[in-house]
């Protein structure tokens, strides 16, 4: 019991021990739920962590470490790969020369995100192998495979985990046997890293060459274990729905997919052959038995309304019974909202009274969407207020577009706003536009990290500090305010008041650190003012 | 094989115990399902502790499983299977009634004597104490882990408030 090695540890923890067992030289990333842990702990395990402005900065620092040769680690959530998808597509082709350990995390059911998109599709169309844990020992041990399948073969390789391998404790036996971390150093290879047409043809050939190498490696890799039982029954899963469906049949045959990228067809064949019913149990979009079907093996899937959310025992149960009567959802649990107390509180309530048209964001300010503001009309992705609230400014007719303001939060303004405060200068309504950017010192929505408006790294040592109002400046916005959101000041009010009626462009930017992390911001600064 | 599957799953079932710990944002049910998990690892149970964060953090409903046992595959308790019920807030009984089972156990704050206890934070302690006298751990394993899981300087109100409700008789509600 005692057993040091022996640990009960959350997917995220189990990725960043495994991270820093193996020598990984630099994390990456930019917070997200579920995978903003990996980073965090890689960083308070002693491994050099952090956070870029966005996931596709955060994507090429680590292609460039790997590109030196170093193992490198970069996470995200599973929307974040959309913003990295850019490199992702074309690294695949470059290849690496160290390792590089993509990790996205999905989020089937939406617990804490804007849709459930299944990443194992950008495997495919990215030509990456794909590695899905169903544990937090597999989140470990995979995580070592990982490196040691991009090492081998000098391709980047997706690690992809869902909410309930992220969030979910299991135990984890870790082991300290991984080769050791080879020495950065850089090596010219041109036809390799520079991706012009001409040296890029015949990056493809070599991408697809990998893979088939991969797939054939795959098909008798232990990686596939099959778990004897009936031949009656023969269930084929990969991640978390493993678990639900060892204990919903137990008593079935099971063919356990970890390289879910590319699939070890071959060996999904003769398993559909020994088993007299053959299904396929997996959450999500229907990945592995379109693949397996198109291989011409037949295979049973899930009813399309398995498709929506997480799966979970009563619903693997349900697949395996053909069961297609409605579910009963359980009663709602109480909704989040802004903190009591919260700054932002005082904004949407200006917002409200206005009857502004609100272009929102994703953060915390988007629950200014619930009662009692309902003060959000709409919230796409990170970055959108700006480029949806020009849009809605350029054809609204003037009184409703006179309305109309974007407000966006102050990690969210790094992740992607910027670009659209370009786009804001370079095409100006007519009507002018009103930009709010909600600074309260930190990223609260993920649970409190650092970005480059607050100037302190990932550990909260401090940083080279990005300010908000010379970026507005330096673009080419002259009317810029910086006011403080507080109870019983108009300091706000008076700044949107003036901005909407300008019929310009403005900036305000609602300055007020979240009052939850008061203390720790008071701490750090006193840290900051430290002689050096 | 649909029978065979759900009598089979039953079997299985029963050897695993099933605890839902609910709550609100803010009153340390994820804390609480840390400390239980780590009690039953130190009792040498295999474990699956399952939570959901995210939008939890801002005062919304905070759910967490814990499910041990000889050996454990699914983190998530199943509606109508969970053996223990532990709700920090009244309001949050009904919304998660559902998780237990006919002959289940629930764990109220209304077990213990608020009164009594160090303090109002120690409540999601008080509330382990009572649950503690369920299940199959020494109690000098949850005093350990109490020990480790907090700051060094809470343990003597977190022991005093853990053995205030472990000397509670929860009611069992059917
Ligand atoms: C592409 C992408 N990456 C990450 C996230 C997760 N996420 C949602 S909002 C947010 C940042 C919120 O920070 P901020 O804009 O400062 O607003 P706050 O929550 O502090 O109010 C993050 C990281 C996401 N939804 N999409
Ligand atoms: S965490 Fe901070 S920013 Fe987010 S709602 Fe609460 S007070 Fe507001």
């Amino acid at each position: 019991m005692k057993d040091q090695n022996r640990q009960l540890l959350s997917g995220d923890e189990a990725i960043a021990l495994a991270a820093r067992h193996a020598g990984v030289a630099l994390g990456t990333g930019y917070p997200g739920t579920p995978s903003t842990e990996i980073l965090e702990v890689f960083s308070k395990l002693g491994g050099v962590a952090q956070w870029s402005p966005n996931e596709k900065v955060a994507m090429e620092v680590a292609i460039g470490a790997a590109f030196a040769g170093a193992r490198a680690l970069c996470t995200m959530k599973h929307v974040g790969l959309n913003v990295a998808a850019d490199p992702l597509f074309t690294a695949s082709y470059t290849g690496v020369t160290g390792a590089l350990v993509i990790v996205s995390a999905d989020d089937p059911g939406m617990a804490s995100s804007q849709n459930e998109q299944d990443n194992r599709r950008y495997a495919v169309a990215a030509g990456l192998p794909m590695l899905e844990p169903s544990d937090s020992q597999e989140a470990y041990d995979f995580t070592l495979q990982a490196i040691e399948i991009s090492e081998r073969w000098q391709i980047p390789v997706l690690l992809r985990v869902t909410t309930r391998v992220c969030h979910s404790y299991t135990v984890v036996q870790s082991r300290s046997d991984s080769t050791p971390a080879p020495e950065a150093s850089f090596a010219r290879d041109i036809r390799s890293r520079v991706m012009i047409p001409a040296y890029a043809r015949p990056a493809h050939r070599r991408l697809r060459k990998k893979l088939a190498e991969i797939q054939a490696w795959n098909e008798t890799s232990k990686l596939n274990p099959v778990i004897a039982g009936s031949p009656m029954l023969g269930i084929v899963a990969s991640g978390i729905s493993v678990m639900h469906a060892r204990e919903v049949a137990p008593e079935a045959s099971l063919l356990k997919l970890s390289l879910t990228h590319p699939l070890p067809l071959k060996q999904i064949e003769q398993f559909a052959k020994s088993v007299q019913r053959c299904v396929v149990i997996e959450e999500g979009d229907p990945y592995l038995v379109d693949a397996i079907r198109a291989a011409g093996v037949r295979v049973e899937g899930k009813a399309e309304m398995y498709r929506f959310g997480e799966l979970d025992v009563a619903r693997v149960k349900r697949i395996l019974n053909y069961d297609l009567t409605a579910e009963t959802s359980p009663p709602p649990g109480k909704p989040p909202q802004l903190c009591d107390g919260c700054q932002y509180r005082v904004v949407f309530e200006a917002l409200r009274k206005r009857d502004c048209i609100v272009a929102g964001d994703i953060g915390c300010y988007t629950l200014g969407v619930l009662q009692p503001f309902e003060a959000i009309d709409s919230c796409v992705c990170m970055g959108a207020s700006l480029g949806v609230g020009l849009g809605l400014r350029h054809v609204l007719p003037p009184d409703q577009a006179r309305r109309v303001v974007s407000v966006i939060g102050d990690s969210t303004f790094m992740h992607t706003g910027i670009n659209g405060l370009v786009e804001m200068v370079y095409n100006p309504p007519a009507t002018g536009h009103v930009l709010i950017i909600l600074d309260n010192s930190t990223t609260a929505m993920t649970g409190h990290q650092e970005h480059p408006g607050t100037g302190r790294k990932l550990n909260h040592e401090p940083t080279n500090k990005v300010t908000l109002e010379s970026v507005a400046r330096g673009i080419g916005v002259e009317r810029v305010f910086v006011v403080e959101p507080r109870l019983g000041s108009v300091e706000f009010e008076r700044a949107l008041d003036e901005s909407l009626a300008s019929g310009e462009l403005s900036v305000i930017i609602a300055r007020r650190p979240c009052i939850l992390i008061a203390k720790e911001l008071k701490r750090y600064e006193q840290q900051c003012e430290c002689p050096k | 094989m649909n029978n065979s599957a759900n009598a089979l799953s039953k079997e299985s079932m029963s050897k695993v115990t099933n605890v839902v710990v609910a709550g609100l944002g803010g009153q340390g049910v994820l804390k609480g399902t840390d400390i239980l998990a780590e009690a039953v690892v130190r009792a040498g149970f295999d474990v699956k502790k399952s939570e959901i964060k995210g939008m939890s953090q801002r005062g919304g409903s905070v759910t967490g499983d814990v499910r041990f046992g000889k050996q454990v595959f699914s983190p998530m308790v199943t509606s109508g299977e969970a053996d223990f019920l532990l709700v920090f807030e009244p309001s949050q009984v009904e919304p998660n009634r559902h998780f237990l089972r006919p002959e289940g156990v629930m764990i109220t704050p209304d077990v213990v004597d608020a009164e009594r206890l160090p303090s109002k934070k120690t409540l999601n302690v008080a509330l382990l104490g009572a649950l503690s006298a369920h299940l199959p751990v020494p109690e000098s394993l949850w005093l350990e882990t109490l020990k480790s899981g907090f700051d060094e300087s809470f343990f003597e109100a977190n022991k005093q408030a853990f053995q205030i409700g472990r000397a509670t008789q929860s009611n069992s509600v059917r």
